[in-house]
């Protein structure tokens, strides 16, 4: 893992690895719409509005994941002071709060018809809207302290404690009685969706997770990027404040 | 222990020294009860059925007031560098100030509760519920609060971004709290609930005071 620890290979390696992602990705996501919109059936009780799911469901796994990926990373930087780790933790926020807000906003969408209501009060609407409010709590602290080192430390523990809330999300729809239906992809007995819908629904969740990385190699090398823009600033200041004073009679 | 309850001693004799911190907290807790009944009209039936959210949802925020303060003014003068020094694992100051804080703030809480109640006309059989409830719930919002408190210190805009850190955290002690309240109104039984809050209280115990010392250790670099 320290291999990876040098900012300049990791530049080389996201240079490297970056197109094959982004044309797999988009590859992926193409391929997925298309099996998605086209091919898969309709639902025999739902109709046409079920292909909602092939966007709502690979969205709530990445909210998901990417909190947990982050948090991950946020231990990385507290036990190892990794370098890398504090820039992967905050370049992957705001992609995990874009998903959660893509997994609310579809979930509405999918409700109305189904449901009959844009949003309900049950377990699983709640704690994902509680993962919505701790991503921004944890971009809010990281960006509230002047030094950005103190931010990305106060950031890891939130991203830590707030780990709390994914076994949450995910067993809510078990422990409690819930308007949002229960597990039907990862769960004990394997999958209950039809085969004719769970292939796309994997293609548009592979093209999902290639989505996260591409995004995320993009922001880490952005950051990487200002770091050194930003070091090259300051010593440029340097430099003039510490040139020899003005001639003044 | 006697170095934790020394502790204790220290912020309580601080607090109440400066006084005002209970008084407030106290102060805004019933203003902001008896906002309710100028919004939404004097109607005893609506008021029975917002009384128990309202109760509980003011005393999150009442909570929520006092907690930039909990570590702000040993940050501040110095003092918080000489007890990170001390013998005491500072695990176990946290826990020491969060009892403290709790005396000061969440107890007069739970006992200024039953008051409010009678002004929203909560159901009688609510009353019991309720202070146990607060008094199950309370210490869990001093703990949480001290992670947030301890997160957000030196930040700009503190307050603030305490608030927006904490509240999410204490959606479940508000949720359970609420059902425990209504669950003996229509006499299905408080037991479960307040459980959940004892469940609550006893995770945070062990758990809060790890991450509140890491950021406080995180603060002092």
């Amino acid at each position: 893992m320290h291999r990876f620890a040098n900012p300049a290979r990791f530049m080389r390696l996201s240079t490297a690895i970056l197109p094959w992602c982004a044309g797999a990705c988009a590859l992926s996501l193409a391929l997925g719409l298309y099996f998605a919109l086209f091919i898969a059936p309709p639902d025999y009780q739902q109709g046409e509005a079920v292909r909602i799911m092939f966007v709502h469901v690979p969205a709530a796994m990445m909210a998901t994941s990417v909190y947990a990926v982050m948090a991950a990373a946020s231990a990385v930087a507290l036990i190892w002071r990794h370098p890398l780790a504090d820039i992967a933790a905050q370049s992957a926020a705001p992609i995990g709060a874009g998903f959660t807000l893509v997994c609310l906003v579809t979930g509405s969408l999918w409700g109305e018809p189904m449901w009959g209501t844009w949003w309900v009060w049950d377990a699983r609407l709640t704690s994902v809207l509680v993962l919505f409010f701790l991503y921004l709590g944890y971009l809010a602290l990281v960006n509230a302290f002047d030094e950005p080192v103190r931010g990305a430390r106060a950031g890891a523990i939130l991203a830590l404690v707030g780990i709390v809330n994914l076994p949450i999300i995910k067993f809510s729809v078990e422990w409690w009685n819930t308007l949002h239906q229960p597990a039907s992809i990862i769960r004990l007995g394997g999958p209950t969706i039809d085969a004719s819908m769970l292939w796309p629904l994997f293609v548009m969740v592979l093209g999902f997770v290639l989505l996260f990385v591409t995004t995320l190699l993009l922001r880490m090398r952005t950051a990487l990027l200002a770091a050194k823009v930003r070091a090259l600033r300051l010593a440029e200041v340097e430099r003039m404040t510490h040139a020899p004073a003005p001639v003044s009679s | 222990m006697s170095a934790l309850l020394c502790l204790v001693r220290r912020d309580l004799r601080l607090a109440l020294r400066q006084g005002g911190d209970a008084a407030m907290v106290v102060g805004f807790f019933v203003l902001a009860v008896i906002l309710f009944p100028f919004g939404v009209g004097p109607e005893p039936q609506l008021l029975t059925r917002i009384a128990t959210g309202v109760i509980w949802v003011t005393a999150l925020l009442a909570a929520l007031l006092s907690l930039e303060r909990l570590f702000q003014a040993d940050w501040e003068d110095g003092s918080l560098e000489a007890l990170a020094l001390m013998p005491l694992p500072l695990e176990a100051q946290v826990l020491a100030k969060c009892l403290a804080h709790w005396l000061v703030t969440g107890l007069p809480l739970i006992l200024v509760a039953p008051l409010l109640a009678l002004l929203l006309r909560l159901d009688t059989a609510g009353y019991p519920v309720l202070v146990v409830g607060m008094a199950l719930g309370t210490p869990s919002l001093s703990l949480i609060g001290a992670v947030g408190a301890a997160l957000s210190l030196g930040a700009r805009r503190g307050g603030v971004l305490l608030s927006l850190l904490v509240l999410p955290l204490y959606i479940p002690v508000l949720i359970f709290g609420v059902a425990a309240v209504e669950a003996a109104i229509t006499g299905l039984g408080a037991r479960p609930h307040l459980l959940l809050l004892g469940a609550l209280l006893a995770a945070a115990l062990p758990l809060t005071p790890l991450a509140a010392a890491a950021a406080l250790r995180q603060a002092l670099e």
